[in-house]
């Protein structure tokens, strides 16, 4: 290790000591070497802080939602159960129907993820790889949706669900998820390295259009599927507003809509509120941490556009 | 927008040309019985397109387009709880709600704490996000790939369930905050009390919540700053505070622009963390313009009058975008 620090150091031009004897040559490296040491202990003191700072509210969390009733509202504050208790799981499942809304918000996430995906894509793709009239004006008119701030489509929204007697109803939430410019966006630039000519070579071959894109395209940007799907997923399970405008009766609420419904009843209740947010976080957790290669690659993909 | 490198770069293009000599060959061979090779017209491709598109742009057409349309005509409209039971009577009142917003001391209230969180909440996330970033590029350090999903744990969790959290992390009596800053000899804080201290309550939650996403994309940006200018500067015998205002900053500048704009544009639709945590008070110390807008809107029920706060919202973002962009422009 040190003998490779060494070498490295003595072929960088301007080196410490360069044209310093030997004796006053080593001092130099090893002041450097001690250097290197203390500012990577720094580094290190600082990114634990931070984690520890990025953490500690989750755990907190986690580690409330085992206290006895009462015990987070003590002074000084636990950190740790006195003893450990599923109390409060109980009764948000038995009394407080949350596997219902566990239920709405996996299913509303789950359809529109799947659907999305298909739409989207497609869309995609053309853009990407068709050519034909109008693409490009279709294209830029789609491109200053992105600066819309979703909120003022919602009044008149809400009106046209109403009319369409989707209020109060999984397809309320559903179906202004199913398609979305930024996700059109983000396939249509990884599509545009799709090879013309592996595509003109299956239209020769005498395959229709949809066939292409199923067997040709689809193959081909998997990735950028992977890192949509999640992030639709995760999008979709942590929405609020919509849902809780769209959604009044409480058998269809989401996961969100019910907790910040039940953060009004049970103030009090620290500890229960505690574990209806651990049920809620858990599964978008365990979804990032599982497939986090695809997500975090396509979150720096999407957005370095220049 | 230039084209992107697809994450994964080798193995995608691996996946992409592996299967074409296959497809070529039985391509040839299949070419001899098909009846009527390559008479696909560039029109009949058009046509596919269009199919291609219609599911995406007939949902974002009558989904968003139609619907951002409509709340500008809202907006001019006196459309109220009783237009929702007999939309005919719905009258034109031109820009009457526009007026009566500039002359609703509230509305102006919350245009304020809107900007406050915007300007201060928004800088203050793209510092941490940079400085984060910055400690996880460093070359001393390893485990890079753990502290960066640490680091972005925050961002995946749901906004409801992690303000709920932070509400009682704030507590003012039993608070691990409050118990913390006693440690150091600060007197306990009721921070989602106190209408001085609301806000700021707010934005340490959203900077904890958002800076792991700002922080990715600069990440990439400074990978992509090559290697041997820094070697220059330091030849020239910069320092790394220098290297870092002379080389990183400038280099950074396209992704500065972006984050900037994707922080700001979602600082100014502030909704949850009030409606969660504060319900928009104390004294109205939180209500931002989209929670006026929601409680208007759909707990009132005054729409065309909530589309006008829509809207005023939108002029704003837009104005807020522009400014960024002549402000990167000046500086390139």
């Amino acid at each position: 290790m040190v003998q490779g620090e060494t070498a490295t150091y003595d072929y960088r031009p301007g080196a410490e000591g360069g044209a310093a004897g030997g004796g006053g040559r080593g001092r130099a490296l090893e002041s450097e070497l001690v250097r290197r040491r203390v500012s990577q202990v720094v580094l290190y003191v600082l990114l634990i802080i931070g984690a520890l700072i990025a953490l500690f509210p989750m755990l907190w969390m986690l580690s409330a939602s085992f206290m006895p009733t009462g015990e987070a509202s003590t002074y000084p504050p636990h950190l740790i159960p006195s003893r450990i208790t599923l109390t409060h799981y109980r009764e948000l499942f038995t009394r407080l129907n949350l596997g219902r809304y566990l239920f709405n918000s996996t299913l509303i996430a789950v359809v529109v993820t799947g659907v999305s995906l298909v739409v989207n894509s497609m869309a995609g793709y053309a853009f990407a790889k068709l050519r034909f009239r109008g693409r490009d004006r279709t294209f830029r008119i789609l491109s200053l949706g992105l600066v819309l701030p979703v909120q003022i489509a919602m009044l008149p929204l809400f009106l046209l669900m109403k009319n369409l007697h989707l209020v109060n109803t999984y397809w309320g939430v559903i179906i202004p998820g199913m398609a979305s410019i930024f996700g059109i966006f983000l396939i249509r630039q990884y599509a545009l390295s799709i090879p013309d000519d592996m595509l003109d070579a299956a239209r020769i071959d005498g395959a229709s259009e949809l066939r292409i894109y199923w067997e040709v395209v689809v193959p081909g940007i998997l990735p950028i599927l992977a890192t949509l799907a999640i992030w639709t997923f995760l999008a979709t399970w942590n929405d609020f507003m919509w849902p809780l405008i769209v959604l009044s009766d409480e058998a269809h609420y989401t996961l969100p809509v019910a907790l910040a419904n039940l953060s009004g009843e049970h103030v009090q209740d620290t500890e229960l509120m505690m574990a209806g947010s651990v049920l809620t976080v858990i599964p978008v957790l365990a979804v990032f941490l599982f497939l986090q290669r695809y997500y975090i690659q396509g979150v720096m993909a999407g957005s370095v556009k220049g | 927008m230039s084209a992107t490198i697809p994450p994964d770069g080798a193995a995608s293009g691996e996946l992409i040309s592996e299967p074409l000599p296959g497809m070529l060959g039985g391509l040839r061979r299949r070419l001899r019985w098909s009846r009527d090779p390559g008479t696909r017209t560039p029109a009949d491709v058009g046509k596919a397109a269009w199919w291609f598109l219609a599911p995406a742009l007939i949902l974002i057409f009558v989904f968003f387009f139609l619907p951002v349309l409509a709340s500008l005509v809202l907006s001019v409209t006196d459309f109220d709880i009783y237009a929702i039971a007999n939309p005919p009577s719905t009258r034109f009142i031109g820009l009457a709600n526009y007026t009566k917003l500039m002359h609703t001391p509230e509305f102006w209230q919350a245009l304020r704490n809107t900007f406050y969180f915007a300007l201060v909440g928004g800088p203050l996330t793209i510092a941490v996000s940079l400085a984060t970033a910055l400690l996880l590029n460093a070359r001393l350090v390893r485990f890079k790939s753990f502290f960066r999903t640490i680091y972005f744990t925050p961002f995946v969790t749901t906004l409801v369930a992690v303000a709920i959290v932070w509400r009682y992390l704030y507590h003012a009596r039993y608070g691990l905050l409050n118990y913390a800053l006693g440690h150091i000899g600060i007197g306990p804080i009721d921070w989602l009390g106190n209408p001085r201290w609301a806000m700021p309550a707010i934005i340490l939650l959203a900077v904890w919540k958002q800076f792991g996403y700002n922080m990715l994309i600069f990440i990439a940006g400074l990978q992509a700053i090559p290697q041997d200018l820094y070697d220059a500067a330091e030849i020239d015998g910069a320092g790394p505070v220098r290297r870092f205002f002379n080389v990183t900053l400038p280099l950074l500048g396209p992704t500065m622009l972006f984050v900037s704009v994707i922080t700001m544009i979602g600082y100014f639709q502030l909704f949850s963390e009030p409606y969660v945590m504060t319900s928009g008070g104390p004294l109205r110390a939180t209500t931002s313009v989209v929670l006026m807008m929601y409680e208007e809107g759909f707990r009132w029920w005054r729409m065309g009058y909530a589309a006008a706060i829509a809207f005023v919202l939108f002029i704003v973002i837009l104005v807020a975008t522009l400014i960024q962009f002549r402000l990167q422009k000046e500086r390139v």
